[in-house]
């Protein structure tokens, strides 16, 4: 059979030539091969000390944006958790009443709107799929915990406080938020 | 024999008591860093900067076990069982020529506990009983993987101590003299015994690996078979004499190879220097090859694999022995031929 990799080896059982048997060339070799990885530069990441780098557009933990206004850009239009292929966004809307125009952008709002961060991929298909900008994957790592209902956020654990916006800039394309 | 004579000699013992221990406890140490840098990994760094508190914390951790004999066990040999290894893993460091003389407080004082004319008949013979301490806590602990153990080191200790005499011998037969003071003084500056017998050494090294129950020939606590091997019933510090006094002994032997072959406290261009300032040159020359045969004696160790039994067996007396008595046979020609008997 044709071989399908550039990997294929014929194996021999040969007897061992007097090169081989005297076993010290082999294991100076070795030696060298260790030698090598001794005098490398160490990898670890040394980790309460130390933190990894996250890529700009890491996918951790999701936040519920608001405009420059202060104001939910949510509509609950439930198109995220249409696209959630793990099924772990949940929510219920409500209509915006007479008095709440600081608080949500348009007339619809969720009033409700929780992820279970034990169901979630992270794969950033409920931030394509929305289309009003309201969330997006952050680089914020989803803590432990030791109760399983603890990892459901709900939104005030989503949603961004007024005082504490989340820059998510470096994961908006070009041009986009004038598409959405 | 005088009071100030006794006074020196205690004070050295004492002091060659405290480095082989502290040696041997920092051997730990250096070789959980080795084993992790070949392994591309960091190693014990928890405790103080860079984990030099390690071995501190991994001896309270081993006197704060419970020390626990079987119901089985006999008593007595199994806790004189480590006794003998560390005995034996310490004493044999008395008969080793640390430096040149130091003059300290008028005297001259000789950096050798003992400097006995049959230096090296004692550290084999010392060696020799070294296994006892494994046999009889692998007897002892009434388990037939400590026993499976025991059997191992002791039938490995013959098979090679042989091999590692008659290496031995030709340094013996170019010196003239068994005592170790002799050996090394004879290697003054460069002149070291490795040039003239490169292969003894050789088969010495490997033998000592074998001694030691290092690897490549470390069957006798060969986890995968045996459990740990002859001290799986030891816990506490008793296990901790155990694996301390491997590393004493490894301290040692390192000590010894460099001392027969590496030309002990001599380095070149010592003549340059004299009195207090060679003595302490020399002590730093011979701290630092004990310190290469140790990085060598740990780099093989996480370099190649462990013998199978057989393979130990036939490298050992096919081998191994053949070779040294060739290598002796040689030796003696080439004397009797210098010194005119032929």
């Amino acid at each position: 059979m044709e071989s399908l990799t550039n990997r294929k080896k014929v194996v021999s059982d040969k007897p061992m030539t007097l090169w081989e048997k005297i076993y010290i060339p082999a294991i100076v070799g070795g030696m060298m091969t260790t030698m090598r990885h001794m005098l490398r530069r160490r990898k670890t990441i040394k980790y309460p000390e130390e933190t990894r780098v996250f890529a700009p557009v890491y996918r951790g933990q999701h936040v519920l944006k608001r405009d420059e206004q202060g104001r939910e850009n949510c509509t609950a239009c439930g198109l995220c958790a249409v696209a959630c292929p793990a099924e772990a966004i949940t929510m219920t809307s409500a209509e915006r009443v007479k008095g709440e125009e600081h608080l949500y952008r348009e007339e619809k709002y969720a009033s409700s709107y929780e992820i279970n961060m034990l169901r979630c991929i992270f794969c950033g298909l409920c931030e394509e799929a929305c289309p009003k900008e309201a969330i997006f994957l952050t680089d914020r790592i989803v803590t432990t915990e030791f109760e399983r209902d603890e990892f459901i956020y709900g939104k005030e654990k989503l949603v961004e406080s007024l005082d504490d916006r989340i820059d998510i800039t470096k994961r908006q394309f070009t041009g986009k938020r004038t598409e959405k | 024999m005088d009071t100030a004579m006794l006074i020196e000699k205690s004070v050295l013992v004492l002091l060659l008591f405290l480095i082989s221990l502290g040696v041997a406890a920092y051997q730990t140490y250096f070789e959980r860093k080795l084993a992790a840098w070949i392994q591309d990994r960091v190693g014990p760094d928890r405790a103080g900067p860079f984990g030099i508190l390690q071995p501190i914390a991994d001896g309270t951790k081993m006197f704060l076990k419970e020390d626990f004999i079987p119901a089985k066990a006999d008593k007595w040999l199994f806790i004189i069982g480590p006794g003998i290894s560390m005995f034996t893993a310490l004493i044999t460091s008395s008969v080793i020529p640390w430096g040149t003389n130091l003059s300290l407080f008028g005297r001259d004082i000789s950096l050798q506990v003992a400097d006995f004319n049959i230096g090296i008949l004692f550290v084999f013979g010392v060696v020799s009983i070294g296994v006892y301490g494994i046999m009889i806590g692998g007897w002892a602990s009434n388990n037939k993987y400590s026993l499976y153990g025991a059997i191992r080191a002791s039938s490995q200790m013959i098979s090679y101590e042989l091999a590692m005499g008659i290496s031995a011998i030709t340094i013996v037969m170019l010196t003239g003299s068994l005592s170790l003071n002799d050996i090394v003084e004879s290697q003054h500056g460069m002149n070291w015994n490795v040039f003239y017998q490169p292969v003894a050494f050789f088969v010495f090294f490997i033998t000592s690996l074998a001694e030691l129950n290092r690897a490549p020939f470390d069957l006798p606590e060969c986890e995968s078979e045996l459990i740990g091997g002859y001290h799986t019933e030891y816990s506490s510090m008793k296990l901790g004499l155990y694996l301390f006094s491997e590393y004493t002994s490894m301290f040692v032997s390192a000590a010894i190879m460099a001392t027969l072959f590496f030309g002990g406290y001599n380095f070149p261009g010592m003549d340059a220097f004299s009195g207090n300032v060679l003595a302490i040159l020399s002590i730093t020359a011979f701290a630092l090859k004990i310190f290469l045969f140790i990085f060598v004696i740990m780099w093989i160790r996480w370099t190649i694999p462990r013998f199978r039994f057989d393979q130990l067996m036939h490298l050992g007396w096919k081998v191994l022995i053949p070779v040294a008595i060739v290598n002796m046979l040689i030796t003696g020609i080439v004397v009797a031929w210098n010194q005119g008997w032929m």
